[in-house]
Order: C-alpha cells, then structure tokens, then sequence
C-alpha cells in the first residue's frame, strides 16, 4: 500500500552549520493524522518545507502517494495542501478573493472554484467576513481561512505546521474539529506542534523529534505507556522537602521521580498498590505531602522523559523507543485511528 | 487509489482543470498567462486598498508636477524655445515610473516576509508567475499615473508640442523603460531581508540617477564632471528620447532616431539582465 507521506533520513543544512534535520524518517498512513511533536527548532517546519517541495533536502527523499517531492515536485504540488503557522494569505484581499486565488493557481476552473469558496466560508464559519478584506480579521479568523485555503483544491494530503499557535483556546477546539472532520472525508494529515494536548488529541500516530532527529514514535497511548501507566504527583511544602522526598522514593517507581517545583512526578504501573507504599516511606521519614494525585501521564510527562535532562542520562531508553514505537505503529490497524485504547495491548 | 482518499463529501469530484498534472507545451505557457494574470489581479486589487499605495502613486506625482511648474519652474530656463512645462513632462515621467519602483520591491519583500509566496511556492502554478504579475501590476500602474499626469499636465499648460502621436510614442517607451526598471527592483526585493531593507537600498540607486540627469534642468546647466554621467547614464539617455519624441527633433539637439535606438537599447538590455536575474533568485531563494 501507498502511505500519503514517507520520508526517508531526510537531512537539511542551513548555512553549512545549522543542522536542521539530522536523518529523519517516517510514514503517515493514508487517512490517518500523523503528528510532528517537538519544541522550536527541532525541524519540524524544514521537514514540512521539504514534503511540501518548498526547500530541497541535503539528502535523503519524500514521497507523497509515491510521488518524489524532488524529482516530481509537480505532481506533488496538485496532490497537497499547506497551512503554515504564519497565515499565509493576503492581508488586502478579501477571504473570498483568497480562497479564488488560490484555487485559480491551482489551476481550477472557475465555476468549481466559486462554489468552493462559498462551502469552504461557510464551513470556516466566514460566511458573513467572506467580502471583507483580511486586514479587519482576527487572528482566529485568519488562521481557519489559511486552513480553508489550504483545502481549496481538496488535497488528498494535507500538510498544517504548528495550525493553532497563538490562537485561543476555543478558536483551537474549533479548529480542531474541523482537522478531524477532514479526516474523516479521508484526507490525511501531517500535523507539527509545539502542543502535546495536540497531539494526544489529534494524531493516529506521533513522531517526537527534537535537534532534527526522531527521538520517539508511537500511537499518543503508546508513547504515554512507554512511562509508566500511572503518574503519582506528591506535593511537598517546600523545593528542599520535595528533592529529599525524590530521594526516599528513588526505587519505587517504574522510573526514578523528577521534581518540578515543590511536586514529585512519579511514573509508576500500578497506581494504587504503590500509593501505598509511597505513604508508607514518607511517613517513615517524616515527609507529610500537602497534595497527593494519581493521574494518567501526560505528553508531557513524555516529552520531558525524552527531552529533558533525564532523557540524555538515561540514552539506552531514548534510543530504544524510536524503533520499537515504529514497528508497533506500522503493526497498527487503520481503521480506529486515534482513541482506541491501545494501552490495553501491552 | 485507497477507499479512504475517495470517500469525500458529496458533490466533490475533483474538478482539477484540464489535462495531466503536469501540462506541458502549449499547455504550459497557457497556465503560465493565467498564473501570471491571477497574481496580477491580486496586486492590482491591493494597490486599490493600500491608502498608502493609492498616495504615492496618484497625489505624490501631481505635487511634483504643481511643484515644478509653479514653484521651481519660474527659475529654471531649459531654453531652446521651450516653456518649462513642456520640458518638465518627460523627467516627471521617469521620476514617477522610478519611484514607484520601490514599491515593487518593497511588496515582493513584504510577500516573502508574511509567508505567502510560502504557498505560493507549494501550488501547481508556474514559478515564474509570482514576479511577473507582480511587475505586469506595476505596470498596469504606471499606465495609470502616465494617464493621470499627462492630464495634470495638460491643464497646468503642457500643450504636446510634438503632436499625440509622438507623445504617444514617448509614453511607449517610458513604459518599456520602466517594465525593465521594474525587475531590477524585482531583484533588490528578493536580496533584501525585509521590507525597510528593500526601501533603503532601492532609493540610494535611484535617487542619483533621477536628479543627476535632464529629468528638471538642462545639462548644459551642471558641472562638467557631471555631464557626461547626467547624459549617458539610462534614466538620463531615456529622458533626452522621450523629448525627442514628444517635443521633436527642433527642441533636442542630436539625432531624434540615434536617442531612440539608445534609449531602446537600454531597456531591453536592462530588461535582459534583470528579468533572468530576478528569476534564478526567485527560485533560489527560500
């Protein structure tokens, strides 16, 4: 089978010293959303820019539906669809004359076109700015008629770098309903954020990179499994407490605590079992928590493992997850992308 | 082709236009026009709703016009029989055609800062359509100002002394002038990192090659050093054509033809130069 998007050891310098992308490779499955997870900086946007046959690769290859984004960069660029995360629309335009543009230079014609426009308006909820010009837009507004510029021509592949940065929080849930809504119809996604609630939400599949390598991949349940099943977040009085609490319960959990502040994160696979023992040895060392959670990990909890401090100490774990992430991901069945339990496999 | 990419909404089938992905030939150049006029549009339209834009391109030439007739123009003799207007027409030509240039370079540098020559670059149209409808817009432009200024002119006295045809003839060649100038700040608006950047390295180039030439005095007039530049660099040798040819051969000294042909020259071989020039950087840049 075709996947909608492959990358294979992508590699990008700029300037002969900043490496970008330093051997990237994955596979977004057709109809599913695969999502880039990483801070600023680590390559996301390159890797973007390179599928979308914006900026050549130094090495390695992209494909879209088979097509070579180097060698058949023009076969690619009828088959895609880019929002970027600076909205890449004109301020002077109207949304409406957007959307035409767009569709005219892909090479549309133009009764199909003005049809488009007046669903897409109306399906962004622009229907009523769609004859204003951008300028009177908030950036919300703008955000939703990139994506709907993006979605002109129906791409079979959609590619959205970082979609919601800076919006609000409800313009993002819309925003997101919408992604999935486009899923559903049978495009596929090729997502990157910076947010983890994102990408739990959103994507079937999660590579995170960082430093222009994939240091992780997974389904989103996977790679929170990968941590432990549970999370224990013991509060302490003060920072001095907490670091000594860290110290009393080094050995209990499935991986040693880390402290943020005055709390003691402690992955674990069985909750309640070791709640118990964890009061038992604070107590015993005369440490009372002023809070006490059991909560499910978080990308979060993930992305400091891999990233943080932690993750470099601990390499063995780092270099383990990518590989055995990808084989379980390709293992996985299409069809209940997303919010299926996987957990329950392990 | 998978169950999944075809199961979309109704009423979707993809009217992706006409022939293969990849159109070649006829096709090609075909698609090439259109993408060329899609950009154009879009610039046109933005040129109506820039306040700024609208100013520069409309008043700003008028007050140069009002200022040179009525405040400078009592002082300046060019001589030859000619009344200050009638030599003022063909340098305000050229002045306005030049500095509106800048704004060419400064709208490509803003596009490559926002992002949409981003989007631009990932769609199926011709890559060569993003700066031609930019420079056919600014072309469309100038067409416009010729037209206001040459009515401003008339009536602040300006009475074609050379007849509508050979003013005609010397709007043409302002125009194919301008065309060639307009890819060279094309160039500088795809060099420069931003837009204010674009502005301060257009306007030192043109500043110069507008007032050190016979756009507002005669040469005779300057220094001798300054003589020969004055005359012989391009704005200078495309303003002595256009009097030429739009005031006739009794007010310019020299052969009207032999001014024409140099002034040809320089256009079609800035033309030649920059327009080529501003497309590998085009594609280079990213």
């Amino acid at each position: 089978m075709t996947n909608a998007i492959e990358a294979h050891d992508l590699r990008k310098t700029f300037g002969g010293e900043v490496r970008a992308l330093d051997g990237v490779s994955f596979a977004v499955e057709e109809g599913t959303i695969f999502g880039l997870l990483g801070p600023n900086g680590a390559g996301k946007t390159t890797a973007v820019r390179i599928l979308t046959t914006i900026l050549s690769p130094d090495g390695g290859t992209g494909q879209v539906l088979g097509y070579d984004v180097v060698t058949q960069a023009d076969q690619v660029r009828t088959l895609i669809g880019l929002a970027g995360q600076y909205a890449a629309v004109d301020e002077n335009l109207t949304g409406r004359e957007n959307l035409t543009m767009v569709g005219r230079l892909n090479h549309l014609d133009r009764p199909f076109v003005a049809q488009r426009a007046v669903e897409l308006l109306e399906q962004f909820g622009l229907t009523d700015a769609g004859d204003r010009p951008l300028k009177t837009y908030s950036g919300g507004m703008r955000r939703r008629l990139d994506v709907a510029a993006a979605l002109v021509a129906r791409p079979k592949v959609l590619f959205l770098d970082e979609p919601t940065s800076g919006l609000d929080p409800q313009s993002r849930v819309d925003l997101w309903a919408m992604i999935e809504h486009l899923v559903e119809q049978g495009t596929s996604v090729l997502l990157t954020t910076q947010y983890l609630e994102e990408a739990d939400t959103l994507a079937d599949q999660i590579a995170v990179v960082d430093h222009g390598r994939v240091i992780a991949e997974g389904t989103p349940t996977q790679l929170k499994a990968d941590l432990g099943a549970t999370v224990l977040d013991v509060g302490l009085a003060d920072a001095q407490l907490a670091n000594r609490a860290a110290e009393v319960l080094g050995s209990v959990g499935t991986k040693s605590p880390t402290v943020s502040g005055t709390v003691v994160e402690l992955p674990v696979d069985d909750g309640p079992r070791v709640a118990m023992e964890v009061l038992r040895l604070l107590d015993q060392h005369a440490l009372v928590p002023t809070t006490f959670r059991i909560r499910e990990p978080s990308l979060d909890d993930v992305f400091l493992a891999l990233t943080g401090k932690r993750a470099e100490a601990d390499e063995d774990d780092a270099t383990k997850t990518p590989t055995d992430g990808k084989r379980r991901g390709r293992r996985r069945a299409r069809a209940g992308a997303g919010t299926t339990s996987e957990g329950g496999q392990r | 082709m998978s169950t999944a990419a075809t199961a979309i909404t109704p009423g979707a089938e993809l009217a992706r236009a006409v022939g293969p992905a990849t159109p070649h030939g006829a096709d090609r150049l075909r698609w090439a026009v259109a993408d060329t006029l899609t950009i154009t549009k879009r610039n046109l339209i933005a040129y109506t709703r820039i306040p700024e834009s609208l100013f520069f391109s409309t008043l700003q030439p008028i007050m140069f016009v009002l200022l040179f007739r009525y405040v400078f123009g009592g002082a300046i003799n060019p001589g030859l029989d000619l009344s200050y207007i009638d030599f003022l027409m063909a340098g305000i030509f050229v002045q306005s055609v030049g500095f509106g240039g800048i704004g060419t370079a400064v709208g490509l540098s803003e596009d490559l800062q926002k992002g949409l020559i981003e989007r631009f670059r990932a769609l199926p149209m011709a890559r060569s359509a993003v700066l031609a409808g930019r420079t056919t817009a600014d072309l469309v432009r100038n067409v416009f100002v010729l037209l206001l200024m040459t009515g401003v002119g008339a009536l602040v006295g300006f009475n074609f002394p050379n007849g509508a045809l050979g003013f005609i003839a010397a709007c043409a060649l302002v125009l194919l002038f301008a065309y060639a100038l307009l890819w060279g700040f094309a160039v500088i608006g795809l060099v420069a990192s931003n837009s204010e950047t674009a502005q301060v390295m257009a306007f030192p180039i043109l500043f110069p090659l507008i007032f050190a030439s016979p756009a507002f005095v005669q040469v005779s007039q300057m220094p001798g050093w300054l003589r020969g530049f004055a005359n012989n660099q391009p704005i200078g040798v495309v303003i002595t054509a256009e009097r030429a040819l739009m005031l006739g051969s009794r007010h310019v000294p020299g052969s009207a033809t032999g001014h024409v042909v140099v002034a040809l020259a320089w256009s079609v071989g800035l033309l030649v130069v920059f327009a080529p020039l501003a497309v590998w950087r085009y594609r280079r840049s990213t």
